[in-house]
């Protein structure tokens, strides 16, 4: 049984002690905007009910925290490893500089979701966004993998400039490639059998987590956007 | 030479009478200037970048380089630099990259302000037979002293970060500067009792061993940052800017992130490594107080963290807003400051000198009532001991020190150090040009500097009838101007020499 917190009356710093204190899995309950949840935590499972704050899962190191409701700006900035689960929509810059771990948002992702994301080695990001992204998908994207389902919501299904400033990793996207203007470093073209092959245990684990139909998913277009070089500003400079 | 190229801007003369054709300068220069054929010994002058490696090296002194007297038609307008760069764009396209601090002549502080001492009155102090003390404690202090209920002062501080004397070693990364250069910083650093700091490349297995004495950045792209890293600091560092690229972000080019770069910043090889210009997620001083808190949380409310900024226009009001972020230290770095490659434009004409940024940011702070909420830290070509006294008086706590740092180690200023072929061993990654640099050699060259440094902080507080740096700390009294501007002594709150 998960030892339960309740969030109320206790600012970011009390909560973090208390979550810090339970070697156990933790549930916070009433989380009223508390910032920094889980924030370079190492292992251990923390639940949230109610609405936590900015920087959910800062630098997470292990473990898994999952929120059921919506979450704010800043989720899982710089996370090096463990699972982070929403089960709403999430704020800006979800997953900036994440090089490690998964995301999975069962709603949409607002601005910048996965900027300068990155790997290294055995560590590959994956975050997976069940509605649409906002604008700057993926900007500066250095490695790992984003998918954005469109599975909810209205409208394209991300927002303007898509990866722009990308130099690896993997862009997939429940669309055609027409729908989205991509900058001129990226190729994006319609996903191949194998493509989506490569991503189907995310995809899977996201059905597992809320409950989809990974038939309903993959009966749709799919766009793949990568980078063509590793080196996009090579040309651009000058010895003086 | 053919039509579009400039004559080269030095000479490489060697004298035939004492060179005994040992063939040193052939191995010791990466650039390639000195070659030889099986018989003769020729120098490609136009490779030279005058970094006097190879002078240095001659054990006949049988070489000099000179600068070429073969010039461009002088026109103080178009001078011979600014054609070249014309040319260059012309051939090439591209943005112009340039090395360590403007060498343009814009006016330097520090050697308009002159220091104070005792006559007669408050007699001056020997530091060699008096105690003198150069310790500095950086980070928050509280605004009036703390009592507990039984009516004793309570003695609980923020963290601080405590220094033997009022210099550090400012932030460079492992891949601007090489692995030797970083050993030696870190090897210093931990037997002055001060700190170097990681810059935004990571932190090498190898160098956590000095954590204690190493600061550690968070820059826009977080290479290298994880949540040991973040501990094995003894202060975080969050870079927003750089004082010789002011708006401008990093770029380590993929061909100088080998294996050990690979590892340390955590990407692949070959990867180019992009530090975007701003945080992505810092739109306003609550969004830096939210980065400030979430690395506070991270390690458990146990380290000092510290804002680095370069010195804009708007700097005080900035200040301001980084003090009332939680941050416990400021690091301001004024326009002059070094780099291993910025965009030539940005680094000559954008930001403000440290000595007036200094001046204008500790007076708001003061005129607040929150400059004890923060420690100041000013970097930006601090070149002496002189230096950091007139800098301690405008109101600094401490200053960062790199450029002078790393002419310790031997670099001698040629600043090239964009083309990554350090023939010193210090902005290279070629195994065979780092294997130059010693790392216990360089570490005592750079004690022996501080040291120096510190002696004469020591005479020149002696000299002013002061025994302790904090008693210098934001005091302007032991400050004169000279030849300056009614305005120019309103903003660094100096009286003119003879007043």
């Amino acid at each position: 049984m998960a030892y339960k917190i309740e969030a109320q009356g206790l600012d970011a710093a009390g909560l973090g002690r208390q979550i810090q204190a339970h070697p156990g899995p933790v549930e916070v309950v009433g989380c009223l905007g508390q910032r920094f949840i889980g924030a370079g935590m190492q292992r251990k499972k923390i639940r949230v009910t109610g609405i936590p704050g900015n920087a959910l899962g800062a630098y997470l190191n292990g473990g898994e925290i999952e929120v059921c409701a919506n979450a704010q700006d800043a989720v899982g900035d710089t996370m090096n490893d463990g699972t982070i689960v929403i089960h709403g929509d999430v704020g800006d810059t979800v997953g900036y500089a994440m090089r490690g771990g998964e995301i999975y948002v069962e709603g949409s992702a607002g601005y910048r979701a996965g900027v300068h994301m990155k790997e290294y080695q055995d560590k590959v990001p994956v975050m997976v966004i069940g509605g649409r992204a906002g604008s700057f998908l993926g900007e500066y994207q250095a490695g790992g993998v984003i998918l954005v389902l469109g599975l909810t919501g209205s409208g394209p299904i991300a927002g303007n400039f898509p990866c722009a400033g990308m130099h690896g990793g993997k862009v997939l996207l429940r669309c055609r490639p027409e729908e989205l203007l991509f900058p001129g470093q990226v190729t994006a073209l319609p996903a191949s059998a194998q493509d989506l092959d490569a991503v189907r245990p995310y995809l899977e684990e996201f059905c597992r987590r809320f409950g989809k139909d990974l038939s309903v998913i993959l009966n749709a277009p799919f766009t793949l956007a990568v980078p063509d070089s590793r080196n996009p500003y090579r040309q651009m400079y000058v010895a003086n | 030479m053919g039509q579009w190229e400039v004559y080269p801007e030095f000479e490489v003369v060697r004298s035939s009478a004492r060179c005994t054709k040992c063939l040193g300068c052939v191995a010791q220069c990466a650039n390639g200037v000195h070659q030889y054929d099986g018989a003769q010994l020729t120098c490609d002058s136009a490779k030279c970048v005058d970094c006097h490696r190879c002078v240095a090296m001659c054990p006949a002194r049988a070489l000099k380089i000179v600068k070429a007297d073969c010039a461009l038609r002088e026109n103080s307008n178009w001078d011979s630099q600014t054609i070249k760069e014309i040319f260059k764009q012309a051939q090439s396209g591209g943005v112009l990259l340039s090395s360590m601090g403007t060498p343009k002549p814009y006016p330097v502080y520090w050697d308009k302000l002159l220091l104070n001492a005792s006559q007669v009155t408050n007699p001056s102090i020997d530091p060699l037979r008096e105690p003198m003390e150069t310790r500095v404690c950086l980070g928050k202090k509280p605004g009036r002293p703390q009592r507990g209920p039984d009516g004793r002062f309570t003695c609980e501080l923020p963290p601080q970060l405590k220094l033997a004397m009022p210099m550090l070693f400012s932030a460079m990364s492992y891949g601007s500067v090489s692995y030797n250069a970083h050993e030696a910083l870190a090897r210093a650093a931990e037997e002055l009792g001060v700190y170097y700091n990681t810059g935004e490349g990571g932190l090498h297995e190898d160098f956590y061993a000095y954590s204690p004495n190493t600061i550690v950045q968070v820059a826009s792209g977080r290479f290298g940052v994880h949540e040991g890293y973040l501990n094995a600091g003894a202060a975080i560092e969050i870079k927003m800017g750089q004082g010789a690229k002011p708006g401008i972000g990093g770029h380590l080019p993929g061909t100088k992130v080998g294996a050990d770069i690979s590892r340390t910043r955590m990407i692949p090889e070959g990867s180019d490594a992009i530090s975007p210009a701003p945080h992505h997620d810092i739109y306003s001083i609550e969004d830096l107080r939210q980065l400030v808190y979430s690395l506070k949380q991270s390690t458990h409310h146990k380290k000092p963290i510290i804002v680095k900024v370069a010195a804009v226009h708007n700097i005080a009001a900035i200040a301001s807003g980084i003090a009332r972020s939680g941050a416990d230290i400021i690091a301001i770095d004024g326009f002059r400051g070094g780099t291993g490659a910025a965009p030539t434009r940005i680094r000559d004409n954008v930001g403000i000198p440290i000595e007036l940024a200094l001046a204008a940011v500790d007076q708001r702070l003061r005129d607040e009532g929150i400059r004890n909420q923060v420690g100041i830290i000013a970097g930006g070509s601090i070149r002496s001991s002189a230096d950091v006294a007139k800098a301690i008086a405008l109101g600094a706590d401490a200053v960062y020190i790199a450029t002078a740092a790393l002419l310790a180690l031997g670099c001698h200023l040629c600043r090239t150090c964009q083309t990554g072929m350090c023939n010193w061993g210090i902005a290279t990654q070629r195994p065979e040009l780092v294997a130059r640099l010693d790392p216990k050699e360089g570490a005592k060259r750079l004690v022996n500097l501080m040291t120096a440094w510190n002696h004469e902080i020591m005479e020149m507080l002696g000299g002013m009838g002061i025994n302790s740096i904090e008693a210098l700390r934001g005091n302007r009294l032991m400050l004169r101007g000279i030849g300056l501007t009614a305005k120019e002594l309103e903003i660094l709150g100096v009286a003119h020499a003879g007043e």
